[in-house]
């Protein structure tokens, strides 16, 4: 078995990651629910009342200035029990070139985000298309439809209970394959 | 993708009280190059507003992926931006390189930018000619398009394909240039740049291609920021931002180069940036060819890597790596990467979400196309109906990547 060797978190990846955290707990008390850093990245986790509030904050905040909306994304996890769903977001300084990912979790009974579409315009594509694979509401969103699959679809195909596979197919059941 | 009907809806909306004409545009048009749908509100000839419609070649890349394993997604980004596939390639092999952690050879790393500087030249060759064709100027694109084929040629030596290439793997590279990709190389090296300065004094500075790119889909600086513009678009504009040199990655960091940069995001610095854009791809292949390193050009990976086909019918291990490999039963460390590479039209980022299984457990692409074609409604408006034609293909929106 191989063993991948993780390169060591370089400083400043640490050092960004105490500084916006600092910056959200003061500025949002009780509004991180955690944090960590993955590979070369910080990952902050929003809880979502606020994540409007701390994406404003982040991309106007003189000291932080991620004024780059990078990607965004929804994110499927059926086995965690009412958090079963994950929009992430990834934002870029370019000026100091550092990067941050944010996430914000939330139940499939409650997938209504506020829009980020008034922050950067950017994001009004990225809303959609999280709307239309995973069924994201993003409330204040001006036109909400789907882009990638047709109007008349009536389910969100990126949501992992829609098996790639024909149902009705059973030759390539994991089974078979001794896994 | 969404109901014609409604676009239609959606466009008379703007009709107040003067009396406007909807155009359909696309999704099939020959002065598109591609699969793109725009209703449009004219005023006579000028443009009020338009409603893209995409997702005509929608084929499910992140779905699919979650079923694949990993070295058979390799394909599937071919697909993407299928002008320069290698450059969806390498990115793809960085992406899961980062997450099992594994640092490839300093001559593969080498290998791998001769290849990615290629293939943007390749890129901005179509941009490029295809705006001049837009124009009406067709001698430049006949001339200079043959040298796209030279590309694939060499492509053809280190890989066998041409267009969704499939190069490299993940770990490395599957050979090293062979005699003959050398030798191509060398002739393209040689006889590019005469063709590039043919095509630049027969183009650049000609005055009724000036005088229709010029102002022609302009964007400021700041919307182009906010509509996360990156690459060739994003540096017409003027922001100095290139994955290279802000992220390095395969070895970016040993080689000089400049980020050209333009002033008024028009059609005609989008397409003087992607033109010197050529000539310091030209100059990065020159500095790799010089300085490149001995050595393999694969890492020690054997369970990515594919062994030796003699030591697969001689040695146990290499036999079961081989088998595991090409039934796709690796398995590959929990995690969560994103890594980015500068494609042929901006950042091109692969965000993976592993659970440890044999599939990526999520998997996000990045395209800029995507991103940036949302601009597209804003920049046109208020231009000319023939000056959206020119605004689509300086953009270079490419089907592929745009849909996914």
């Amino acid at each position: 078995m191989h063993h991948p060797q993780h390169p060591q978190t370089a400083q400043p990846v640490i050092d960004l990651h105490d500084q916006v955290k600092a910056a959200i707990e003061k500025a949002f008390p009780q509004t991180l629910l955690s944090s960590s850093i993955d590979y070369d990245f910080p990952v902050f986790v929003i809880n979502k009342p606020q994540i409007h509030d701390v994406l404003s904050f982040l991309k106007t905040e003189k000291e932080l200035a991620f004024s780059f909306l990078t990607t965004m994304c929804g994110i499927h996890f059926p086995e965690h029990e009412n958090h079963e769903f994950a929009i992430m977001y990834q934002l870029h300084n370019m000026i100091t070139n550092k990067r941050i990912r944010l996430k914000v979790f939330m139940s499939r009974k409650d997938m209504i985000m506020p829009t980020a579409t008034d922050l950067w315009a950017a994001a009004n594509w990225m809303e959609r298309e999280a709307y239309d694979f995973y069924g994201f509401i993003f409330k204040g969103h001006p036109d909400l439809r789907r882009i990638l699959n047709m109007e008349e679809m009536n389910y969100h195909p990126l949501r992992k209970e829609y098996a790639l596979e024909d149902a009705g197919r059973n030759d390539k059941a994991d089974k078979y394959f001794g896994r | 993708m969404s109901n014609i009907g409604q676009n239609f809806a959606n466009a008379t909306q703007v009709i107040e009280q003067k009396d406007y004409s909807i155009l359909n545009l696309g999704p099939t048009h020959p002065a598109t190059h591609g699969i793109f749908q725009n209703v449009l509100t004219m005023d006579g000839e000028i443009i009020v507003d338009a409603v893209p419609t995409i997702g005509y070649i929608h084929r499910a890349f992140e779905k699919l992926s979650e079923r694949r394993p990993y070295n058979q997604i390799t394909p599937i980004t071919d697909r993407l931006n299928y002008c320069s596939s290698p450059i969806n390639n390498m990115g793809w092999h960085m992406t899961v390189e980062k997450l099992i952690g594994c640092t490839v050879p300093k001559r593969a790393q080498y290998l791998r930018v001769i290849i990615m500087e290629l293939s943007r030249i390749a890129d901005h060759i179509v941009c490029d000619t295809v705006i001049a064709v837009d124009t009406g100027a067709m001698t430049g694109f006949l001339y200079l398009f043959q040298w796209r084929e030279k590309i694939y040629e060499i492509f053809e030596e280190i890989c066998g394909a041409r267009l969704t290439t499939n190069i490299g793997r993940i770990g490395g590279m599957e050979r090293d240039f062979n005699e003959k990709a050398s030798e191509r190389l060398h002739a393209f090296l040689k006889e590019f740049p005469k063709a590039l300065k043919e095509f630049d004094a027969l183009v650049t500075r000609n005055r009724i291609f000036m005088d229709r790119t010029m102002k022609c889909g302009p964007i400021s600086a700041e919307r182009a920021l906010e509509y996360s513009f990156t690459g060739p678009n994003l540096r017409a504009a003027g922001v100095d931002y290139d994955v290279r040199v802000h992220a390095p990655y395969s070895s970016y960091e040993d080689f000089d180069f400049q980020i050209p940069i333009g002033t008024n995001g028009d059609t005609y610095d989008r397409y003087m940036v992607r033109m010197e854009e050529m000539w310091q791809s030209l100059s990065i292949i020159e500095q790799a060819i010089k300085n490149l390193p001995d050595g393999p050009v694969f890492a020690d990976v054997p369970e990515f890597y594919l062994p030796p086909k003699e030591d697969v019918y001689s040695k146990m291990e290499a036999l079961i790596y081989h088998f595991k490999i090409v039934m796709g039963e690796t398995d590959v460390p929990k995690g969560e990467v994103y890594h980015c590479v500068e494609g042929g039209n901006g950042e091109l980022g692969y965000y993976l979400i592993s659970d440890g299984g044999r599939t990526p457990y999520r998997l996000h692409m990045r395209r800029p196309c995507f991103i940036y074609y949302q601009a597209y409604p804003e920049m046109i408006r208020g231009g000319m109906l023939s000056d959206a034609i020119l605004t689509m293909s300086s953009m270079n929106v490419i089907a592929g990547e745009l849909d996914a």
